[in-house]
């Protein structure tokens, strides 16, 4: 029986009199993988980021782990450590060391001891391939190891709900790889939640259990797993997915 | 240029050196404080406190310390507040300084890029947990070049504490000029005194903004 973690209800959000995005419905399941797939600039990112509170919106609800949350109502600072987040920019704190940057919150947010705090990002380093950079600081490490570490940080929090805002974007195709393996392994092995927006359409369609297309702010298609790639139903799927060179 | 009349007149320049060094000193230190003190009331929004710090700063950035220091000197008396043109002099120069100050950390502050404040968010930490491991770190290495051009600026404005009597470097020169009629050589002294503190502390002060450039790295 599969557990109901997320359920987006009727969201909408504007910018002043511009509605960004408009009635957006959706739930998600443990365990699965999200993707939101779509033109760039239609929302995606900013639906994303309403998940953990990064932007408001003015109707609708979510229901997260039985709670619900209103808009501008919630605590997010609460709800945030159980949704994870990654960036595209990685935003690893330039003034830290990698061991410190992946602590900082487990130590200072959860209050765990720094002993064990650390021991768990050696083994997260570890995990993603990176145990002998515990020392480095940011500038030493390339756009695809700061990715790795930016979600090991973000794991080191115990999420419920890891949450990826086009986080290859800006890295190098031979990082890339290195990148979405890593991911693909969450949600094989660790059966990590996860919603994911993305240009990477290969990855997309191994990956996803779920796809969500958007265009201009509206949810135009919502299908299960592959069947997105095999058979869009709207002409704008049909454009966009020949559009891209997969 | 005669140097036997620059060789008599070290002693008293040597006076005046101390008091521009001790008065800077002072007045730096006391126009930090004010100046991260205000800017810390603006970056927590603090009601009131805030709007006070932005007319405050408005007013001190826009008005000359000369002025300034000639209502501390010649009009608060009149109104029953005397105070020495020492204490005139710092006060004057704190306040002139602190709203350069404040708007130099303040700069840094706004300089830390929304991304990393929205990565410490997203990691659940609170707004006083924001400030002090991400924001204040990142954004005082971003406001170095900014508190060293006030530090180098700040230092060349004692030279107006001449008008109120201060005996600082520059009143010593000009004292000795309305004496002697030199002012070949007193006005070359006073150059090199100020060159003297000036150049090796910018120099100092290059070198911390490359020390601390973390903050601008990108990452």
């Amino acid at each position: 029986m599969a557990e109901r973690i997320l359920e987006v209800k009727n969201l909408s959000k504007s910018y002043g009199d511009q509605q960004v995005l408009h009635d957006i419905n959706f739930s998600l399941n443990k365990g699965e993988v999200m993707t939101m797939l779509g033109p760039s600039g239609i929302g995606k990112s900013t639906l994303l980021r309403c998940l953990n509170g990064l932007e408001d919106f003015q109707t609708g609800e979510l229901v997260f782990e039985g709670q619900t949350i209103k808009p501008s109502a919630a605590n997010w600072q609460q709800l945030r450590q159980k949704i994870g987040m990654v960036f595209q920019s990685y935003d690893l704190f330039p003034n830290m060391t990698v061991l410190q940057n992946i602590t900082l919150a487990p130590i200072k947010v959860q209050k765990r001891s720094k002993q064990e705090a650390e021991a768990e990002a050696r083994k997260l380093l570890k995990r993603v391939q990176l145990a002998d950079y515990a020392d480095a600081y940011p500038r030493e490490l390339s756009g695809g190891q700061k990715q790795r570490i930016a979600i090991a940080r973000a794991l080191a929090m115990h999420p419920d709900l890891m949450l990826f805002d086009e986080v290859t974007a800006s890295l190098d195709p031979e990082m890339v790889r290195s990148v979405l393996d890593l991911i693909k392994e969450l949600s094989e092995q660790d059966h990590m939640t996860m919603i994911i927006v993305t240009h990477e359409m290969n990855f997309a369609r191994q990956i996803a259990d779920q796809v969500l297309f958007l265009d201009e702010g509206t949810i135009l298609e919502q299908t299960a797993g592959k069947d997105f790639f095999t058979n869009p139903q709207t002409q704008r799927a049909k454009d966009f997915l020949a559009s891209m060179d997969f | 240029m005669d140097w036997q009349i620059i060789q008599q007149s070290l002693p008293q320049f040597a006076k005046g050196f101390q008091e521009t060094l001790w008065l800077s000193f002072v007045g730096i230190v006391g126009a930090m404080v004010v100046g991260l003190c205000c800017s810390l009331l603006q970056y927590f929004k603090v009601p009131v406190a805030k709007q006070l710090v932005s007319v405050y700063v408005e007013l001190f950035r826009n008005t000359p310390l000369l002025i300034q220091l000639f209502s501390l000197y010649y009009a608060f008396p009149v109104m029953g507040l005397k105070m020495s043109a020492v204490t005139c002099g710092i006060i004057g120069l704190v306040f002139l300084g602190g709203a350069y100050m404040a708007e130099g950390f303040t700069g840094g502050f706004d300089g830390v890029s929304q991304t990393q404040i929205d990565s410490g968010k997203a990691l659940g930490m609170s707004n006083w947990q924001l400030a002090r491991y991400i924001v204040f770190p990142q954004g005082f290495s971003l406001s170095v070049p900014s508190l060293a051009a006030n530090i180098i600026f700040l230092i060349k404005e004692t030279s107006i504490f001449s008008v109120i009597a201060i005996p600082e470097l520059t009143n010593t020169a000009l004292d000795l000029i309305g004496l002697y009629y030199r002012s070949n050589e007193y006005l070359f002294v006073l150059v090199i005194a100020y060159a003297i503190i000036l150049i090796p502390l910018s120099l100092l002060l290059t070198w911390l903004e490359k020390r601390v450039r973390y903050g601008t790295f990108g990452n």
